[in-house]
């Protein structure tokens, strides 16, 4: 029995792992408390807790390399115009330590430390908290607001009171005159939003920096105003430690905090984070890009694709993605519904591969969009490609015929078809993100003879086609279900 | 008789300064306490508008030293809650002033009417000029209800861990490195009995702030608010 135990639990335990392994960032992704993610000059930054941070090509794998003086904790960043606004604090003493801080903010005409335009200006106090006040002004969050073009920022830690404070867009100073406002309590590392009237605070709760022990996690209210009061799901305002979860622990990885966001199109979004521990990686804190969901008005952390053999469905009929095969009948008794049977109940066997790949093509074959039933030419293998490079949050995948090696592949003519064998070539990978909404959205990695970024449609209930993305049409939206 | 007069006069300078350092010292602590708790009065109190609790009795934090708040575990706190530190712990009602001795510590419980909703363990204690980390504290009041109340739960939020009891009785219990949330647990369905019923909690922190909120909630989530509270 034990040993039953083993043989079953070793195949789970390394399809778990594997998993993982799509979902932390790739390269040298180490770093707390990630500023918002920053996009310059066709790379992505992003800047962490005492100077310094992460530079990425693709958005997937990451490396050392930004920088950021000044040291402290927890910045944040925001671009202006064609200008990097960057907040910070010089401070930092955690919990049982020193509670007198500041946050500064500085410009950079440039995130690339090797432009000639490189150049931080002077940093300026926007911000501070005395020894014994209820505050700690570290844990900078910025916030341009889309409404009214106002700057804002958010600080503080456990230590008292998150606070509000309004900066000058031109300068990056505190607003002459303006004076805190108190908008949470019992969390830190604060990041503001603004999503369809609402303002939404972000805060991490629960306990940080005590590697695969900590309790780290990522919770919301929102307001109205940006000055609060900030209420979650429960009514419960956040200068009552209220707050609704956004991100917990997940597939070996804990700890997350530090919210940001990153809206990469209509309906597609990114949150930034932290994990505190990266199991895979020894429990190091590592950087995290997961898609971001809105549900009912609320921000979630979205999934990561998960390696796998699915249906592919649309969202537009909820047919499947398959191959343009004859369908193969199965052998099944016809029965009468009405009347009575003393044969006994023999389970029917689900038709396999081998039962009809001999009546399919060799070459290459098209794809069609059909009822589901769970039939060979319905089911595709969906595997990491981690070689090909990625995207912001996650990498390339191939799509195959499950037991195959018959890949789906973009066109020329900006069709889809499949191919008998997967070559790695740029039109057979694909981008697979999941949507505001939870859906997803499929993308070759490049349609032949084209620089158009096109994802696979739903052109008509029963005809896939490659076209431009339209978050409010169904067509471009797709399910990944495990129906078998 | 000269010479008397003369250290009659110096003794009275004396006591008048100490009364005077003394008189100036209880000024600081209560300006230091202001922004977060009033002192005892004997009027009639009821619970806020939310149905939160501001009429406590605190004794002066025990020495209690944490690193870390995650060695909150349920086993850690009921150990750390069920050791006696001083005597008739489960089931004094102390007066304001009253003094218990801890080991080597001589601490002092006060009567306080707190300005928040929240009490704000860590300024008690700060503004005690008492340590404010690696700590636990006690606390107590008695609330009279005019008649039976069936069918309530206690929800508590604390920062950090927490225990406490009715009449006696454990009710809820707060382990882990929690933050002070409102309503963060409940008890099961409790009664408050016709007259008075004595709440007593215990809160331990190692660093960070400490603080907790308590109030009793119907079968619907709504304050209860028909009691009074009191010292006694």
């Amino acid at each position: 029995m034990k040993t039953l135990c083993k043989i079953l639990s070793l195949p789970a335990l390394l399809s778990v792992w594997g998993a993982t392994g799509a979902l932390a960032q790739t390269g040298e992704p180490y770093i707390h408390d990630p500023s918002t993610i920053m996009e310059c000059d066709g790379k992505y930054y992003t800047f962490g807790t005492g100077g310094g941070g992460l530079i990425s090509d693709d958005g997937w794998s990451w490396h050392g390399g930004a920088v950021r003086p000044g040291g402290g904790a927890a910045p944040d960043a925001l671009k202006i115009g064609d200008r990097y606004l960057i907040a910070y604090s010089a401070t930092g003493g955690g919990l049982g330590g020193g509670h007198s801080g500041q946050v500064l903010t500085m410009w950079n005409k440039t995130l690339d430390p090797s432009s000639p335009d490189f150049k931080y200006t002077e940093p300026v106090v926007v911000a501070s908290s005395e020894e014994d006040e209820d505050c700690d002004a570290i844990d900078a969050g910025l916030l341009l607001d889309p409404t009214d073009g106002r700057l804002w920022l958010s600080y503080g830690t456990y230590f008292g009171f998150i606070r509000l404070v309004e900066l000058d867009p031109e300068t990056g100073y505190r607003k002459e005159g303006n004076e805190p406002i108190d908008i949470a309590i019992d969390c830190e590392a604060t990041d503001l939003i603004y999503r369809d009237g609402w303002y939404y605070l972000l805060g991490t709760h629960g306990t940080c920096c005590d590697g695969p022990n900590s309790t780290y996690n990522i919770v919301v209210g929102r307001s109205r105003k940006v000055t609060g009061p900030y209420v979650d799901n429960m009514g419960r305002k956040m200068l009552e430690g209220g707050g609704k979860m956004v991100l917990a622990a997940r597939y070996g990885l804990v700890g997350p905090g530090h919210f940001g966001r990153y809206i990469v199109a209509d309906g597609v979004e990114k949150m930034s984070c932290h994990f505190e521990a990266d199991f895979q990686r020894g429990g190091r804190s590592v950087l995290g890009i997961l898609p971001l969901l809105w549900r009912d008005g609320w921000p979630v952390a979205g999934e990561i694709f998960k390696e796998g053999t699915y249906e592919i469905e649309s969202e537009r009929r909820g047919y499947a993605l398959e191959l343009a095969v004859d369908f193969v009948r199965m052998q099944g008794n016809r029965q009468r519904f009405w009347g009575q049977s003393n044969e006994p109940i023999v389970p029917l066997k689900p038709q396999t591969l081998t039962d009809v790949i001999g009546t399919w093509p060799t070459g290459n074959i098209g794809v069609r969009i059909g009822d589901y039933m769970f039939r060979p030419h319905q089911r595709w293998t969906i595997t990491a490609v981690p070689e090909a490079g990625g995207y912001l949050g996650g990498s390339y995948y191939k799509i195959v015929i499950e037991g195959t090696n018959r890949a789906l592949a973009a066109t020329a003519n900006a069709e889809v078809i499949t191919v008998p064998e997967f070559t790695g070539a740029p039109e057979q990978l694909w981008r697979i993100e999941q949507l505001i909404d939870g859906t997803y959205r499929i993308m070759p990695k490049q349609v032949p003879g084209s620089d158009k970024e096109l994802v696979l449609l739903s052109i008509a209930d029963s005809t896939p086609s490659l076209g431009e993305f339209d978050m409010n049409s169904d067509n471009s939206k797709w399910n990944f279900r495990d129906k078998r | 008789m000269h010479i008397l007069n003369r250290t009659a006069w110096l003794a009275l300078c004396l006591f008048l300064m100490i009364g005077l350092q003394s008189y100036a010292q209880k000024r600081k602590t209560a300006n230091r306490l202001a922004p977060y708790f009033s002192p005892p009065t004997e009027s009639v109190m009821t619970p806020d508008d939310d149905g939160f609790i501001r009429r406590w009795l605190l004794l002066e934090p025990i020495d209690k030293p944490n690193r870390t708040n995650t060695v909150f575990t349920d086993s850690y706190i009921r150990e750390a809650f069920t050791t006696e530190y001083f005597p008739d712990q489960f089931t004094v009602v102390p007066e304001d002033g009253d003094k218990v001795k801890v080991g080597k510590q001589k601490l002092t419980w006060h009567a306080v009417e707190s300005n928040l909703f929240n009490v704000k363990l860590f300024r008690f204690a700060s503004g005690l000029k008492k340590q404010v980390y690696g700590v636990l504290f006690w606390a107590v009041t008695v609330i009279d209800c005019p008649e039976e109340i069936s069918g309530v739960r206690m929800a508590v939020g604390s920062n950090s861990a927490s225990m406490w009891w009715l009449n006696g009785e454990e009710a809820v219990i707060l382990s882990g490195d929690r933050r002070m949330v409102k309503d963060d647990c409940m008890s099961h369905r409790l009664t408050l009995k016709k007259g008075k019923n004595i709440i007593r909690g215990a809160v331990i922190n190692g660093p960070g702030m400490s603080d907790f909120c308590l109030r009793f909630v119907d079968e619907k989530g709504t304050p209860v608010k028909n009691f009074t509270i009191s010292y006694k």
